[in-house]
């Protein structure tokens, strides 16, 4: 078997360490004997959407999100929510998140458009949300670090990732974080989010594998130092909030 | 008069504090301060050769020192602050203890380390003769707020300068050398960088900032990249590019984690340089304060000696040794940028196999977001590690992180507390080898609190 995935604007949207779910997601198909190709994609670069199984999209800062923004308002922008819409696993944190969404609303200054690949908005806020979250979701349940000012609202199309347990959620109102629509999963959990929460990282490899391949099972691996990882961040955020 | 009663009572306090135990405190900078909001300003004005600022976010505290040393062997007497919260009540406090009771003061020269938050107000209040900027790296975002608005504060701080001013810029770090663009007239630039093929990086890290032009937002392009995004650039669009350096270091010669030769161009004769630190990270550090103090027209024999005397006595990097001739060599880590220049210290050493041991805090002071770990290329690692400990609140995530960068499961041992890892680390040494600890900064604070309880001596630090 074979996963081809498309790393979009690696170069730009890359902070806070969101390349570490690349990591996960490359390094426990090759553990598995799966094939793993990463493809960055940035600004410029053409998007087939009949080649890639999964996408991910990282957060980035403002600057570069408009860059991004521009780059996405024509056909690559098109072509990714094609694939959306076509059943591929799009993973968005943070930035990538609100530009799956349909737009992100400055203080002053036009909308940021996204692609619309999530029924979701984002305005900007007052209040920065920055800590240790725990989020239950279907998956399990999900640790990681928050850090944006963004509150982010569902439309009726998009579901809810998880519940906000600890942590300000989307918009600091309603105890939702992340959104779903499809396969297109959006949140704003750094930490990077997928090492520590291998469930989820075996969950996104097995809907981009089942699209291409029919149902698949993925062999177990040794999830010890995963786990231990996955309950100290656990630990340290009820300790910090 | 407003500022000598001021003065003469920040004074008072300070010295009734420092009898009674307590010194070291912002507590008279900030009384006399309420007595005259402008006393920053009046006590540097009263040092007889003016003031020199040292900003950046990588090893400020280093360069500083470095700086500090080559002014004592012009035999200038310096006087430098401690880097930390409330900057300018504590800059007060520091000035009024150099100071008189009638104000006048004892330094020669003051000597401050500013960091990228402070800079602004820093600048504004202190009126140096001298900046030097090192670099501008993404630190903690969630302590400082991002790149880009720091960079926006800084260049309005530079489009204020004085007439005189004069400003030490990296030319090979984008959004350093992008300030000299707002220098007003009469503000002079001189500009440090390194040109020495053998150090350059096959590929930019990953951990960097800045690949877009700072001018227009176009890819740079790079034909030498040294550290992070430092390197020889110019941007694939517009006219930004790495301005010439007035000071260049060359022939770079790093030996693992002993001392660093190389030679320093400059607009005068080369000067042949030996540095008493290691790593390429030091060299950026040392042709920097080169640079300034040979500006403020200090003779290159003061240069060579103050490098070549300068310890790493407070610095990143310290050596313990131990029993059975086994040592231990402590280099704090606090960000990607500088946790890659360790690695590649520690994989340029010496030992075929290493002996790790790396301590990772989330407290405020260490950063609470650990996702930066993810940003630091460990993947050097794999194959070279003989065994890792991790340590600290978030051991286990530094163990997923080693995991995922190649470094076999059966090497890597987690244990959060740091005086068991610490005890089982170095009873696991042989004799002859060393330990390499790499802790964050609370981190850094506890193992030398428990290094001192095992009764081992070790040099006064801070940072
Ligand atoms: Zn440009």
């Amino acid at each position: 078997m074979k996963i081809e995935i498309a790393f979009l604007y690696n170069d730009l949207m890359n902070i806070y360490g969101d390349r570490g779910n690349v990591i996960t997601l490359t390094r426990r198909c090759e553990w598995r004997g799966i094939e793993a190709k990463v493809t960055p994609l940035t600004v410029g670069d053409k998007l087939d959407p009949d080649k890639y199984d999964l996408y991910f999209f990282g957060g980035g800062q403002d600057r570069e999100q408009y860059t991004v923004a521009d780059d996405l308002k024509g056909e690559k922008g098109r072509l990714l929510k094609q694939a959306a819409t076509e059943g591929a696993v799009i993973l968005g944190i943070c930035g990538g998140y609100q530009l799956l969404g349909h737009y992100y609303r400055p203080f002053e200054g036009p909308d940021l458009p996204g692609i619309g690949a999530l029924d979701i908005h984002t305005i900007a806020g007052h209040q920065r949300y920055i800590g240790n979250v725990v989020v239950e979701t279907a998956f399990g349940t999900l640790v990681a670090f928050e850090n944006h000012s963004g509150k982010t609202y569902l439309g009726s199309q998009a579901h809810p990732l998880g519940k906000s347990v600890i942590g300000g959620g989307n918009n600091g109102e309603d105890s939702t974080e992340g959104a779903i629509q499809q396969n297109v999963f959006g949140c704003y959990l750094h930490g990077s989010l997928l090492p520590k929460n291998p469930h989820f990282a075996d969950h996104l490899l097995k809907l981009a594998l089942q699209r291409r391949y029919g149902a698949v099972e993925l062999s177990p691996l040794d999830n010890k130092l995963e786990e231990a990882a996955h309950h100290s961040a656990m630990q340290r955020a009820r300790e910090t909030r | 008069m407003k500022q000598t009663f001021a003065i003469a009572t920040g004074k008072a306090l300070l010295i009734l504090l420092q009898r009674t135990g307590r010194g070291g405190t912002a507590l008279p900078g900030l009384i006399a301060q309420r007595l005259d909001p402008h006393i920053l300003t009046g006590l540097t004005a009263r040092l007889p050769s003016g003031s020199a600022v040292v900003t950046g976010t990588n090893g400020k505290t280093t360069t500083t020192r470095l700086f500090s040393t080559i002014l004592q062997q012009a035999g200038l007497k310096v006087v430098n602050n401690r880097s930390g919260s409330n900057l300018i009540r504590g800059l007060t406090s520091t000035l009024l203890d150099q100071a008189t009771f009638s104000g006048k003061l004892v330094a020669d020269v003051g000597l401050f380390e500013v960091d990228e938050a402070a800079f602004p107000q820093a600048i504004a209040e202190i009126g140096p003769r001298l900046i030097l900027v090192n670099n501008l790296f993404r630190d903690q975002l969630d302590r400082y707020g991002e790149i880009d608005t720091i960079r926006k504060r800084w260049v309005a701080s530079v489009q204020k300068l004085g007439v005189g001013t004069t400003l030490v810029l990296n030319a090979d770090d984008p959004s350093v050398a992008y300030l000299a663009r707002f220098a007003p007239t009469g503000v002079r630039t001189v500009f440090f960088g390194l040109d020495d093929p053998a150090q350059t990086l096959s590929e930019l890290p990953h951990a960097v900032d800045a690949t877009k032009c700072v001018v227009c937002g176009s890819p740079l392009r790079y034909s030498a990249v040294y550290i992070s995004h430092m390197g020889h650039y110019q941007c694939t669009n517009c006219d930004f590019k790495r301005p010439e350096p007035d000071y260049l270091a060359q022939n770079i010669l790093l030996q693992g984690t002993s001392t660093t030769q190389f030679t320093l161009t400059t607009p005068a004769e080369p000067l042949p340089l030996s540095l008493g630190v290691p790593g390429l990270y030091n060299v950026y550090n040392a042709t920097g304060a080169a640079a300034a103090a040979l500006t403020l027209g200090l003779a290159p024999e003061n240069v060579r000696l103050g490098l070549a005397e300068f310890k790493a006595a407070f610095g990143r990097i310290e050596r313990v040794a131990l029993a059975e001739d086994k040592a231990l060599l402590l280099a704090l880590v606090k960000n990607p940028v500088g946790f890659n220049e360790v690695l590649r210290m520690l994989t340029t050493s010496a030992e075929p196999k290493l002996k790790l041991l790396i301590i990772i805090n989330d407290l405020i002071a260490d950063g609470r977001d650990v996702s930066w770990l993810w940003d630091v290329d460990f993947e050097v690692l794999a194959g070279k590690v003989e065994q890792v400990f991790t340590g600290g609140l978030r051991a286990a995530d530094m163990a997923v992180r080693l995991k995922y960068a190649g470094v076999a499961s059966s090497l890597i041992r987690v244990e959060e507390d740091i005086a068991t890892v610490l005890k089982e680390a170095t009873e696991h040494l042989l004799p002859g080898e060393t330990l390499y600890v790499t802790p964050t900064y609370t981190a850094m604070l506890q193992t030398r609190q428990i290094l001192q309880k095992m009764g081992m001596v070790l040099p006064f630090w801070e940072e």
